[in-house]
Protein backbone atom coordinates (compact mmCIF):
# COMPACT_ATOMS: atom_id res chain seq x y z
CA UNK A 1 0.00 0.00 0.00
CA UNK A 2 1.56 3.12 -1.14
CA UNK A 3 0.96 5.61 1.72
CA UNK A 4 0.15 8.92 -0.03
CA UNK A 5 1.33 12.37 1.68
CA UNK A 6 -1.35 14.66 2.40
CA UNK A 7 -0.88 17.15 -0.08
CA UNK A 8 -1.84 14.20 -2.80
CA UNK A 9 -4.84 13.24 -0.50
CA UNK A 10 -5.90 16.61 -0.37
CA UNK A 11 -5.54 16.88 -3.86
CA UNK A 12 -7.67 13.70 -4.46
CA UNK A 13 -10.62 14.97 -2.59
CA UNK A 14 -10.22 17.97 -4.62
CA UNK A 15 -10.76 16.49 -6.95
CA UNK A 16 -13.26 14.25 -6.40
CA UNK A 17 -15.33 17.21 -5.73
CA UNK A 18 -14.56 18.94 -8.48
CA UNK A 19 -15.66 15.84 -10.09
CA UNK A 20 -19.13 15.60 -8.55
CA UNK A 21 -19.56 19.55 -9.13
CA UNK A 22 -19.04 18.74 -12.87
CA UNK A 23 -21.21 15.90 -13.34
CA UNK A 24 -24.60 18.81 -11.73
CA UNK A 25 -23.36 21.04 -14.35
CA UNK A 26 -23.03 17.99 -16.98
CA UNK A 27 -26.67 17.02 -15.90
CA UNK A 28 -28.50 20.90 -16.89
CA UNK A 29 -26.64 20.00 -20.10
CA UNK A 30 -27.36 16.71 -20.67
CA UNK A 31 -31.20 17.77 -19.62
CA UNK A 32 -30.87 20.43 -22.51
CA UNK A 33 -29.60 17.60 -25.38
CA UNK A 34 -32.00 14.99 -24.29
CA UNK A 35 -34.77 17.17 -24.81
CA UNK A 36 -33.27 18.41 -27.87
CA UNK A 37 -32.66 15.40 -29.35
CA UNK A 38 -36.19 14.03 -28.77
CA UNK A 39 -37.68 17.20 -30.22
CA UNK A 40 -35.36 16.95 -32.75
CA UNK A 41 -38.18 14.80 -35.24
CA UNK A 42 -40.93 17.81 -34.65
CA UNK A 43 -38.08 20.50 -35.12
CA UNK A 44 -37.32 19.14 -38.60
CA UNK A 45 -40.95 18.32 -39.39
CA UNK A 46 -42.63 21.86 -37.66
CA UNK A 47 -39.65 23.91 -38.08
CA UNK A 48 -39.71 27.22 -36.24
CA UNK A 49 -43.19 27.82 -37.66
CA UNK A 50 -44.11 25.99 -35.19
CA UNK A 51 -44.35 28.60 -32.71
CA UNK A 52 -46.56 31.31 -34.99
CA UNK A 53 -49.46 28.05 -36.29
CA UNK A 54 -52.14 27.97 -34.24
CA UNK A 55 -53.78 24.72 -35.54
CA UNK A 56 -53.22 21.46 -33.07
CA UNK A 57 -54.57 18.33 -34.75
CA UNK A 58 -52.30 15.34 -33.63
CA UNK A 59 -54.78 13.20 -35.50
CA UNK A 60 -54.05 15.01 -38.77
CA UNK A 61 -50.17 15.68 -37.78
CA UNK A 62 -50.86 19.30 -37.28
CA UNK A 63 -48.41 20.62 -34.81
CA UNK A 64 -48.65 24.48 -33.96
CA UNK A 65 -48.26 26.12 -30.51
CA UNK A 66 -49.15 29.51 -30.76
CA UNK A 67 -52.17 28.65 -28.63
CA UNK A 68 -50.26 27.00 -25.86
CA UNK A 69 -47.29 29.94 -25.88
CA UNK A 70 -50.53 32.30 -25.67
CA UNK A 71 -51.68 30.63 -22.77
CA UNK A 72 -48.71 30.26 -20.77
CA UNK A 73 -47.78 33.79 -21.43
CA UNK A 74 -51.30 35.38 -20.88
CA UNK A 75 -51.67 33.22 -17.69
CA UNK A 76 -48.44 34.21 -16.04
CA UNK A 77 -48.68 37.82 -17.20
CA UNK A 78 -52.02 38.28 -15.54
CA UNK A 79 -50.98 36.22 -12.64
CA UNK A 80 -47.51 38.63 -12.68
CA UNK A 81 -50.07 41.87 -12.80
CA UNK A 82 -52.08 40.76 -9.66
CA UNK A 83 -49.22 39.37 -7.45
CA UNK A 84 -46.89 41.97 -8.10
CA UNK A 85 -48.27 44.99 -6.50
CA UNK A 86 -49.55 43.21 -3.59
CA UNK A 87 -46.25 41.46 -2.95
CA UNK A 88 -44.51 44.83 -3.02
CA UNK A 89 -47.29 46.03 -0.40
CA UNK A 90 -46.94 42.69 1.75
CA UNK A 91 -43.25 42.96 2.27
CA UNK A 92 -43.63 46.65 3.13
CA UNK A 93 -46.01 45.52 5.40
CA UNK A 94 -43.71 42.87 7.12
CA UNK A 95 -40.59 45.05 7.10
CA UNK A 96 -41.58 48.68 7.52
CA UNK A 97 -45.23 48.07 8.97
CA UNK A 98 -45.11 45.26 11.45
CA UNK A 99 -43.21 45.13 15.04
CA UNK A 100 -40.25 42.39 14.49
CA UNK A 101 -41.66 39.57 16.48
CA UNK A 102 -44.94 39.56 14.55
CA UNK A 103 -43.07 40.05 11.36
CA UNK A 104 -41.17 37.08 11.50
CA UNK A 105 -44.40 35.27 12.04
CA UNK A 106 -46.42 36.96 9.18
CA UNK A 107 -43.35 36.00 7.31
CA UNK A 108 -43.19 32.78 8.00
CA UNK A 109 -47.19 32.28 7.41
CA UNK A 110 -46.50 33.77 3.50
CA UNK A 111 -43.97 31.64 2.79
CA UNK A 112 -45.75 28.87 4.04
CA UNK A 113 -47.95 29.42 0.85
CA UNK A 114 -45.07 28.53 -1.27
CA UNK A 115 -44.54 25.07 0.67
CA UNK A 116 -48.53 24.16 -0.30
CA UNK A 117 -48.30 21.57 -3.08
CA UNK A 118 -49.82 22.62 -6.47
CA UNK A 119 -52.11 19.98 -6.49
CA UNK A 120 -53.68 21.48 -3.69
CA UNK A 121 -54.06 24.76 -4.96
CA UNK A 122 -55.41 22.92 -7.94
CA UNK A 123 -58.26 20.87 -6.26
CA UNK A 124 -59.03 24.29 -4.06
CA UNK A 125 -59.24 25.93 -7.54
CA UNK A 126 -61.40 23.22 -8.93
CA UNK A 127 -64.12 23.02 -5.98
CA UNK A 128 -63.84 26.26 -4.77
CA UNK A 129 -62.74 29.36 -6.81
CA UNK A 130 -64.20 28.36 -10.32
CA UNK A 131 -67.86 27.73 -9.01
CA UNK A 132 -66.93 31.18 -7.11
CA UNK A 133 -65.86 32.59 -10.32
CA UNK A 134 -68.73 31.17 -12.05
CA UNK A 135 -71.26 32.83 -9.56
CA UNK A 136 -70.08 35.98 -8.74
CA UNK A 137 -66.98 36.98 -9.92
CA UNK A 138 -67.51 36.65 -13.06
CA UNK A 139 -71.06 38.49 -12.89
CA UNK A 140 -69.61 41.08 -11.20
CA UNK A 141 -66.67 41.98 -13.64
CA UNK A 142 -69.73 41.47 -16.58
CA UNK A 143 -72.09 44.20 -14.97
CA UNK A 144 -69.68 46.99 -14.33
CA UNK A 145 -66.58 46.55 -17.38
CA UNK A 146 -68.68 44.15 -19.34
CA UNK A 147 -68.25 46.23 -22.73
CA UNK A 148 -64.17 45.57 -22.19
CA UNK A 149 -63.52 42.56 -25.05
CA UNK A 150 -61.32 40.88 -22.60
CA UNK A 151 -64.35 40.93 -19.69
CA UNK A 152 -67.38 39.48 -22.78
CA UNK A 153 -68.28 35.69 -23.22
CA UNK A 154 -69.52 33.38 -21.02
CA UNK A 155 -67.90 32.39 -18.08
CA UNK A 156 -67.60 28.50 -17.49
CA UNK A 157 -65.88 28.89 -13.97
CA UNK A 158 -62.56 27.13 -15.44
CA UNK A 159 -60.66 29.23 -17.89
CA UNK A 160 -57.62 31.90 -18.44
CA UNK A 161 -59.07 34.26 -15.15
CA UNK A 162 -59.67 31.41 -12.60
CA UNK A 163 -55.93 29.86 -13.40
CA UNK A 164 -54.31 32.92 -13.46
CA UNK A 165 -55.64 34.07 -9.96
CA UNK A 166 -54.76 30.60 -8.20
CA UNK A 167 -51.65 31.23 -9.74
CA UNK A 168 -50.70 34.84 -8.26
CA UNK A 169 -51.65 33.56 -4.75
CA UNK A 170 -48.84 31.24 -5.42
CA UNK A 171 -46.52 33.43 -6.71
CA UNK A 172 -46.89 36.07 -3.83
CA UNK A 173 -44.86 34.08 -1.40
CA UNK A 174 -42.01 33.84 -4.41
CA UNK A 175 -41.73 37.61 -4.55
CA UNK A 176 -42.76 39.29 -1.33
CA UNK A 177 -40.10 37.16 0.69
CA UNK A 178 -37.23 38.18 -2.20
CA UNK A 179 -39.08 41.94 -1.90
CA UNK A 180 -38.49 41.96 1.84
CA UNK A 181 -34.91 40.56 2.23
CA UNK A 182 -34.14 43.56 -0.13
CA UNK A 183 -36.08 46.08 1.63
CA UNK A 184 -34.18 44.91 4.46
CA UNK A 185 -30.86 45.60 3.03
CA UNK A 186 -31.72 49.48 3.22
CA UNK A 187 -29.44 50.80 5.91
CA UNK A 188 -31.05 52.47 8.51
CA UNK A 189 -29.54 55.47 8.08
CA UNK A 190 -31.11 56.10 5.04
CA UNK A 191 -34.68 55.61 6.11
CA UNK A 192 -33.47 58.43 9.06
CA UNK A 193 -32.07 60.59 6.82
CA UNK A 194 -35.53 60.67 4.77
CA UNK A 195 -37.03 61.33 7.92
CA UNK A 196 -34.62 63.85 8.79
CA UNK A 197 -35.69 66.22 5.80
CA UNK A 198 -39.49 66.14 7.49
CA UNK A 199 -40.79 63.47 5.00
CA UNK A 200 -43.86 61.06 5.91
CA UNK A 201 -43.59 57.52 6.12
CA UNK A 202 -45.21 57.29 3.02
CA UNK A 203 -42.93 59.27 1.32
CA UNK A 204 -40.10 58.00 2.96
CA UNK A 205 -40.84 54.28 1.83
CA UNK A 206 -40.94 56.02 -1.24
CA UNK A 207 -37.71 58.03 -1.39
CA UNK A 208 -35.31 55.51 0.58
CA UNK A 209 -37.07 51.90 0.65
CA UNK A 210 -38.98 51.71 -3.10
CA UNK A 211 -36.51 53.89 -5.35
CA UNK A 212 -32.99 52.36 -4.38
CA UNK A 213 -34.19 48.70 -4.28
CA UNK A 214 -36.45 48.81 -7.77
CA UNK A 215 -33.68 46.35 -9.54
CA UNK A 216 -34.53 43.82 -7.04
CA UNK A 217 -37.89 44.03 -7.07
CA UNK A 218 -37.72 43.84 -11.08
CA UNK A 219 -36.23 40.83 -10.15
CA UNK A 220 -38.46 39.73 -7.89
CA UNK A 221 -41.23 39.63 -10.04
CA UNK A 222 -38.91 38.15 -13.11
CA UNK A 223 -38.25 35.11 -10.57
CA UNK A 224 -41.97 35.15 -9.90
CA UNK A 225 -42.87 35.03 -13.62
CA UNK A 226 -40.77 32.29 -13.78
CA UNK A 227 -42.43 30.09 -11.26
CA UNK A 228 -45.90 31.07 -13.18
CA UNK A 229 -44.48 29.89 -16.52
CA UNK A 230 -43.58 26.28 -15.58
CA UNK A 231 -46.69 25.71 -13.05
CA UNK A 232 -47.98 22.53 -14.18
CA UNK A 233 -50.64 20.98 -12.26
CA UNK A 234 -52.89 24.07 -10.57
CA UNK A 235 -52.93 25.56 -14.10
CA UNK A 236 -54.39 21.66 -16.12
CA UNK A 237 -56.93 21.19 -13.47
CA UNK A 238 -58.24 25.08 -14.04
CA UNK A 239 -57.59 26.41 -17.27
CA UNK A 240 -60.30 24.29 -19.09
CA UNK A 241 -57.53 22.50 -21.58
CA UNK A 242 -58.69 23.85 -25.28
CA UNK A 243 -56.22 25.28 -28.17
CA UNK A 244 -58.14 28.17 -28.57
CA UNK A 245 -57.03 31.99 -28.47
CA UNK A 246 -59.82 34.30 -27.37
CA UNK A 247 -59.75 37.72 -26.39
CA UNK A 248 -62.14 36.61 -23.17
CA UNK A 249 -60.20 36.14 -19.76
CA UNK A 250 -63.10 33.89 -19.41
CA UNK A 251 -62.56 31.58 -22.22
CA UNK A 252 -61.10 27.84 -21.73
CA UNK A 253 -57.07 28.13 -23.02
CA UNK A 254 -54.42 25.57 -22.43
CA UNK A 255 -50.81 26.30 -21.71
CA UNK A 256 -47.90 24.52 -22.60
CA UNK A 257 -47.23 22.48 -19.46
CA UNK A 258 -51.07 21.84 -19.50
CA UNK A 259 -51.49 20.06 -22.89
CA UNK A 260 -48.05 18.23 -21.87
CA UNK A 261 -49.59 17.41 -18.61
CA UNK A 262 -52.82 15.75 -20.73
CA UNK A 263 -51.41 14.43 -23.65
CA UNK A 264 -47.77 13.04 -23.23
CA UNK A 265 -48.91 9.49 -21.98
CA UNK A 266 -51.96 9.35 -24.37
CA UNK A 267 -49.24 10.77 -27.39
CA UNK A 268 -49.06 7.58 -29.42
CA UNK A 269 -47.62 8.49 -32.53
CA UNK A 270 -43.40 9.63 -32.69
CA UNK A 271 -44.41 13.29 -34.29
CA UNK A 272 -46.53 14.08 -31.60
CA UNK A 273 -44.26 12.86 -28.65
CA UNK A 274 -41.49 15.17 -30.50
CA UNK A 275 -43.39 18.03 -30.86
CA UNK A 276 -44.51 17.74 -27.22
CA UNK A 277 -41.06 17.64 -26.36
CA UNK A 278 -40.54 20.73 -28.77
CA UNK A 279 -42.93 22.02 -26.76
CA UNK A 280 -41.08 20.93 -23.78
CA UNK A 281 -37.49 22.47 -24.87
CA UNK A 282 -39.25 25.78 -25.39
CA UNK A 283 -40.51 26.20 -22.27
CA UNK A 284 -37.67 25.29 -20.83
CA UNK A 285 -35.65 27.93 -22.82
CA UNK A 286 -38.42 30.12 -21.79
CA UNK A 287 -38.01 29.68 -17.97
CA UNK A 288 -34.27 29.47 -18.55
CA UNK A 289 -33.98 32.85 -19.86
CA UNK A 290 -36.02 34.35 -17.47
CA UNK A 291 -34.34 33.01 -14.85
CA UNK A 292 -31.18 33.91 -15.94
CA UNK A 293 -32.39 37.67 -16.49
CA UNK A 294 -33.79 37.81 -13.03
CA UNK A 295 -30.33 36.50 -11.83
CA UNK A 296 -27.92 39.04 -13.78
CA UNK A 297 -30.06 41.84 -12.34
CA UNK A 298 -29.59 40.37 -8.92
CA UNK A 299 -25.72 40.24 -9.78
CA UNK A 300 -25.80 43.54 -10.65
CA UNK A 301 -27.80 44.50 -8.11
CA UNK A 302 -25.23 43.35 -5.47
CA UNK A 303 -22.77 45.06 -6.98
CA UNK A 304 -24.30 48.21 -6.09
CA UNK A 305 -25.29 47.10 -2.95
CA UNK B 1 -52.52 77.15 1.05
CA UNK B 2 -49.71 75.72 2.58
CA UNK B 3 -51.67 74.00 5.14
CA UNK B 4 -53.75 72.60 2.36
CA UNK B 5 -50.87 70.85 0.99
CA UNK B 6 -49.57 69.50 4.40
CA UNK B 7 -53.03 67.84 4.81
CA UNK B 8 -52.60 66.05 1.54
CA UNK B 9 -49.34 64.62 2.82
CA UNK B 10 -51.06 63.35 5.63
CA UNK B 11 -54.14 61.85 3.66
CA UNK B 12 -51.37 60.53 1.53
CA UNK B 13 -49.28 58.71 3.93
CA UNK B 14 -52.94 57.26 5.90
CA UNK B 15 -54.45 55.96 2.73
CA UNK B 16 -50.96 54.27 1.57
CA UNK B 17 -50.80 52.52 5.28
CA UNK B 18 -54.61 51.79 4.65
CA UNK B 19 -53.48 49.91 1.12
CA UNK B 20 -50.76 48.25 2.61
CA UNK B 21 -52.87 46.96 5.64
CA UNK B 22 -55.55 45.65 2.78
CA UNK B 23 -53.57 43.85 0.22
CA UNK B 24 -51.56 42.17 3.69
CA UNK B 25 -55.23 41.27 4.66
CA UNK B 26 -55.63 40.32 0.65
CA UNK B 27 -52.89 37.76 0.66
CA UNK B 28 -53.33 36.35 4.11
CA UNK B 29 -56.96 35.67 3.01
CA UNK B 30 -56.69 33.27 0.14
CA UNK B 31 -54.22 31.43 2.57
CA UNK B 32 -56.59 31.14 5.31
CA UNK B 33 -59.49 29.85 2.52
CA UNK B 34 -57.14 27.22 1.49
CA UNK B 35 -55.93 25.84 4.66
CA UNK B 36 -59.89 26.23 6.02
CA UNK B 37 -61.28 24.42 3.05
CA UNK B 38 -58.70 21.70 2.78
CA UNK B 39 -59.12 20.96 6.65
CA UNK B 40 -63.06 20.83 6.70
CA UNK B 41 -63.45 18.82 3.79
CA UNK B 42 -60.40 16.91 4.12
CA UNK B 43 -61.20 15.94 7.76
CA UNK B 44 -64.92 15.24 7.63
CA UNK B 45 -63.83 12.77 4.62
CA UNK B 46 -60.83 11.29 6.42
CA UNK B 47 -60.83 7.96 8.54
CA UNK B 48 -58.92 5.26 9.28
CA UNK B 49 -59.92 2.92 6.11
CA UNK B 50 -57.95 5.47 4.79
CA UNK B 51 -54.96 4.41 5.94
CA UNK B 52 -55.37 0.82 6.06
CA UNK B 53 -57.11 -0.03 2.84
CA UNK B 54 -56.55 -0.12 -0.66
CA UNK B 55 -58.90 1.54 -3.55
CA UNK B 56 -62.09 -0.36 -4.20
CA UNK B 57 -63.22 -0.97 -7.65
CA UNK B 58 -65.09 1.91 -9.02
CA UNK B 59 -68.58 2.38 -7.57
CA UNK B 60 -68.22 0.94 -4.34
CA UNK B 61 -68.01 3.39 -1.66
CA UNK B 62 -65.17 3.35 0.86
CA UNK B 63 -61.42 1.82 0.56
CA UNK B 64 -58.37 4.27 1.29
CA UNK B 65 -55.01 5.37 -0.05
CA UNK B 66 -52.77 3.09 1.85
CA UNK B 67 -50.60 2.04 -1.31
CA UNK B 68 -50.54 6.16 -2.25
CA UNK B 69 -49.09 7.15 0.63
CA UNK B 70 -46.77 3.83 1.06
CA UNK B 71 -45.91 4.68 -2.66
CA UNK B 72 -44.52 8.50 -1.96
CA UNK B 73 -42.29 7.97 1.05
CA UNK B 74 -40.92 5.01 -1.21
CA UNK B 75 -40.39 7.29 -4.03
CA UNK B 76 -39.12 10.41 -1.91
CA UNK B 77 -36.57 7.94 -0.14
CA UNK B 78 -35.86 7.02 -3.18
CA UNK B 79 -35.08 10.24 -4.83
CA UNK B 80 -33.39 11.34 -1.66
CA UNK B 81 -30.75 8.99 -1.65
CA UNK B 82 -29.76 9.99 -4.86
CA UNK B 83 -29.82 13.15 -4.47
CA UNK B 84 -28.42 13.70 -0.98
CA UNK B 85 -24.81 12.34 -1.25
CA UNK B 86 -24.22 14.60 -4.67
CA UNK B 87 -26.08 17.76 -2.97
CA UNK B 88 -24.07 17.39 -0.05
CA UNK B 89 -20.75 17.06 -1.82
CA UNK B 90 -21.67 20.01 -4.16
CA UNK B 91 -22.33 21.91 -1.08
CA UNK B 92 -19.21 21.48 0.37
CA UNK B 93 -17.43 22.53 -2.73
CA UNK B 94 -19.34 25.18 -2.56
CA UNK B 95 -18.59 26.58 0.38
CA UNK B 96 -14.56 25.45 0.24
CA UNK B 97 -13.84 26.37 -2.93
CA UNK B 98 -16.19 28.92 -3.30
CA UNK B 99 -13.53 31.76 -5.04
CA UNK B 100 -13.00 29.10 -8.18
CA UNK B 101 -14.53 29.59 -11.35
CA UNK B 102 -16.22 26.34 -11.08
CA UNK B 103 -18.11 27.44 -7.98
CA UNK B 104 -19.55 30.21 -9.70
CA UNK B 105 -20.46 27.99 -12.32
CA UNK B 106 -21.89 25.88 -10.12
CA UNK B 107 -23.96 28.11 -8.55
CA UNK B 108 -25.80 29.49 -11.46
CA UNK B 109 -26.07 26.02 -12.42
CA UNK B 110 -28.27 25.17 -9.26
CA UNK B 111 -30.08 28.70 -9.11
CA UNK B 112 -30.95 27.26 -13.18
CA UNK B 113 -31.60 24.05 -12.34
CA UNK B 114 -34.01 25.16 -9.44
CA UNK B 115 -36.14 27.04 -12.33
CA UNK B 116 -36.76 24.18 -14.14
CA UNK B 117 -40.25 23.45 -14.47
CA UNK B 118 -41.08 20.16 -12.74
CA UNK B 119 -43.18 18.73 -15.79
CA UNK B 120 -40.27 19.36 -18.07
CA UNK B 121 -37.99 17.22 -15.39
CA UNK B 122 -40.64 14.33 -15.28
CA UNK B 123 -39.94 14.57 -19.27
CA UNK B 124 -36.35 14.50 -19.22
CA UNK B 125 -37.36 11.34 -16.43
CA UNK B 126 -39.38 9.93 -18.85
CA UNK B 127 -36.77 9.97 -21.47
CA UNK B 128 -34.28 8.68 -19.83
CA UNK B 129 -35.67 5.84 -17.83
CA UNK B 130 -39.16 4.82 -18.72
CA UNK B 131 -38.49 4.86 -22.36
CA UNK B 132 -35.40 2.30 -21.68
CA UNK B 133 -36.88 0.46 -19.14
CA UNK B 134 -39.95 0.18 -21.44
CA UNK B 135 -42.25 0.68 -18.60
CA UNK B 136 -43.68 3.25 -16.19
CA UNK B 137 -41.64 2.76 -12.76
CA UNK B 138 -40.95 3.54 -9.38
CA UNK B 139 -37.39 4.37 -10.75
CA UNK B 140 -37.89 6.87 -13.35
CA UNK B 141 -40.22 8.85 -10.22
CA UNK B 142 -37.72 8.51 -8.12
CA UNK B 143 -34.82 10.24 -10.60
CA UNK B 144 -37.27 12.66 -11.26
CA UNK B 145 -37.98 13.67 -7.70
CA UNK B 146 -33.68 13.59 -7.21
CA UNK B 147 -33.56 15.91 -9.43
CA UNK B 148 -36.16 18.58 -8.41
CA UNK B 149 -34.02 17.47 -4.42
CA UNK B 150 -30.88 18.46 -5.73
CA UNK B 151 -30.49 22.04 -6.42
CA UNK B 152 -31.96 22.54 -2.52
CA UNK B 153 -30.08 20.43 -1.11
CA UNK B 154 -26.76 21.86 -2.64
CA UNK B 155 -28.10 25.48 -1.39
CA UNK B 156 -29.08 24.81 1.87
CA UNK B 157 -25.82 22.26 2.46
CA UNK B 158 -23.23 25.34 1.21
CA UNK B 159 -25.07 28.01 3.94
CA UNK B 160 -24.98 25.39 6.28
CA UNK B 161 -21.74 24.39 5.90
CA UNK B 162 -20.71 28.39 5.79
CA UNK B 163 -22.14 29.20 9.26
CA UNK B 164 -19.00 26.75 10.32
CA UNK B 165 -17.05 29.43 11.93
CA UNK B 166 -13.36 30.14 10.26
CA UNK B 167 -11.65 29.57 13.19
CA UNK B 168 -12.74 26.03 13.68
CA UNK B 169 -11.09 25.13 10.06
CA UNK B 170 -7.81 27.36 10.75
CA UNK B 171 -7.95 24.89 14.53
CA UNK B 172 -8.12 21.98 12.67
CA UNK B 173 -5.21 23.18 9.93
CA UNK B 174 -2.74 24.08 13.00
CA UNK B 175 -2.80 20.70 13.97
CA UNK B 176 -1.62 19.53 11.28
CA UNK B 177 -4.52 17.86 9.88
CA UNK B 178 -4.65 17.54 6.16
CA UNK B 179 -7.38 19.65 4.89
CA UNK B 180 -9.68 16.60 3.61
CA UNK B 181 -9.53 15.06 6.84
CA UNK B 182 -10.86 18.89 8.04
CA UNK B 183 -13.48 19.30 5.79
CA UNK B 184 -14.64 15.74 6.42
CA UNK B 185 -14.07 14.78 10.00
CA UNK B 186 -14.73 18.35 11.59
CA UNK B 187 -16.78 20.37 9.28
CA UNK B 188 -19.04 17.96 7.76
CA UNK B 189 -19.38 15.15 10.84
CA UNK B 190 -20.14 18.82 13.33
CA UNK B 191 -23.11 20.19 10.97
CA UNK B 192 -24.27 16.72 9.82
CA UNK B 193 -27.68 17.20 12.38
CA UNK B 194 -28.07 20.41 10.43
CA UNK B 195 -27.52 19.50 7.41
CA UNK B 196 -30.39 17.35 7.89
CA UNK B 197 -32.86 20.51 7.56
CA UNK B 198 -32.12 20.95 4.07
CA UNK B 199 -32.89 17.44 2.85
CA UNK B 200 -36.13 17.75 5.08
CA UNK B 201 -36.81 20.99 3.14
CA UNK B 202 -36.48 18.98 -0.12
CA UNK B 203 -38.16 16.06 0.87
CA UNK B 204 -41.42 18.32 1.95
CA UNK B 205 -41.33 19.84 -1.68
CA UNK B 206 -40.82 16.93 -3.69
CA UNK B 207 -43.38 14.90 -1.53
CA UNK B 208 -45.77 17.37 -3.12
CA UNK B 209 -44.53 17.26 -6.98
CA UNK B 210 -47.18 15.89 -9.30
CA UNK B 211 -46.49 16.75 -12.67
CA UNK B 212 -43.26 15.09 -12.85
CA UNK B 213 -44.91 11.82 -11.44
CA UNK B 214 -47.34 11.69 -13.70
CA UNK B 215 -45.51 10.16 -16.53
CA UNK B 216 -42.33 8.62 -14.41
CA UNK B 217 -44.66 6.59 -11.41
CA UNK B 218 -47.36 6.61 -13.23
CA UNK B 219 -49.59 5.14 -10.51
CA UNK B 220 -51.85 1.80 -10.31
CA UNK B 221 -54.65 0.79 -7.90
CA UNK B 222 -52.43 -1.99 -5.58
CA UNK B 223 -49.62 -2.08 -3.39
CA UNK B 224 -46.25 -2.36 -4.90
CA UNK B 225 -43.25 -1.93 -4.00
CA UNK B 226 -41.48 -3.36 -7.16
CA UNK B 227 -38.73 -0.66 -8.16
CA UNK B 228 -39.41 -1.46 -12.04
CA UNK B 229 -43.26 -1.17 -11.73
CA UNK B 230 -45.10 2.28 -11.94
CA UNK B 231 -46.43 3.06 -8.11
CA UNK B 232 -48.92 5.15 -6.91
CA UNK B 233 -48.46 8.01 -4.82
CA UNK B 234 -50.61 10.68 -2.95
CA UNK B 235 -49.65 13.30 -5.28
CA UNK B 236 -50.51 11.61 -8.35
CA UNK B 237 -53.61 9.62 -6.54
CA UNK B 238 -55.27 13.28 -5.79
CA UNK B 239 -55.24 14.24 -9.49
CA UNK B 240 -56.70 10.96 -10.53
CA UNK B 241 -59.36 11.59 -8.13
CA UNK B 242 -60.44 15.01 -8.32
CA UNK B 243 -60.73 14.81 -11.97
CA UNK B 244 -62.93 11.97 -11.91
CA UNK B 245 -66.56 12.40 -11.88
CA UNK B 246 -67.41 9.89 -8.80
CA UNK B 247 -68.66 12.02 -5.60
CA UNK B 248 -66.41 9.35 -3.78
CA UNK B 249 -63.42 9.65 -5.56
CA UNK B 250 -63.69 13.32 -4.64
CA UNK B 251 -64.44 12.89 -1.49
CA UNK B 252 -61.08 11.28 -0.92
CA UNK B 253 -59.20 13.41 -3.19
CA UNK B 254 -59.45 16.01 -0.18
CA UNK B 255 -58.83 13.53 2.65
CA UNK B 256 -55.25 13.16 0.77
CA UNK B 257 -54.97 16.60 0.04
CA UNK B 258 -55.67 16.94 3.77
CA UNK B 259 -52.84 14.31 4.49
CA UNK B 260 -50.61 15.37 1.83
CA UNK B 261 -50.63 18.96 3.12
CA UNK B 262 -50.37 18.67 7.03
CA UNK B 263 -47.83 16.42 6.01
CA UNK B 264 -45.52 18.73 4.25
CA UNK B 265 -46.65 21.89 5.93
CA UNK B 266 -45.26 20.08 9.42
CA UNK B 267 -42.11 18.76 7.73
CA UNK B 268 -41.54 22.33 6.74
CA UNK B 269 -42.16 24.45 9.71
CA UNK B 270 -39.85 21.88 11.53
CA UNK B 271 -37.34 22.56 9.18
CA UNK B 272 -37.62 26.24 9.67
CA UNK B 273 -37.69 26.15 12.92
CA UNK B 274 -34.23 24.08 13.02
CA UNK B 275 -32.75 26.12 10.73
CA UNK B 276 -33.73 29.64 12.68
CA UNK B 277 -32.45 27.70 15.56
CA UNK B 278 -29.33 26.89 13.97
CA UNK B 279 -28.72 30.55 12.45
CA UNK B 280 -29.46 31.54 15.98
CA UNK B 281 -26.55 29.44 17.68
CA UNK B 282 -24.24 30.34 14.40
CA UNK B 283 -24.18 26.46 13.23
CA UNK B 284 -21.53 25.37 16.27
Amino acid sequence: MVKLNSKTQDALLFYALRFISLLVIGLLLFIIFILFKAAWPAIIHNGLGFIIRTEWNPIENQFGALPFIFGTLVTSFLAVLIATPVSIFVALFISEYLPTQFSRIISTLVEMVAAIPSIVFGLWGIFFLSPLMKSTLAPFLKTYFGYLPIFSGPSFGIGILTASLVLSVMIVPTISSICRSIFELVPQHQKEASYALGSTKFEMIKMAVISPSLSGISSAVVLGLGRALGETMAVTMLIGNSPLISKSVFAPAATMASVMANEYTDANTPLHVASLCYLALLLFLITFLSNLFAKTIVKNFSKIG
Amino acid sequence: MKLNYRLIRKIKNQLFMLVIFLSAALVLIPLFLVIKYVFQEGASSLSLSFFTELPKPVGEVGGGMMHAILGTMYIVLLGALIAVPIGITCGIYLCEFSKSKLSKTLKLTVDLMSGIPSIVIGIFAYLMVVVPLKSFSALAGGVALSIIMLPIIIKTSEEILKLVPNHIREAGLALGLPRWKVILFIILKGSISNLLTGIILAISRAAGETAPLLFTAFGNMYLSFDLKKPMATLPVQIYTYAISPFKDWQRQAWAGAFVLMVLILTMNLFARFLLNKIKDKKGF
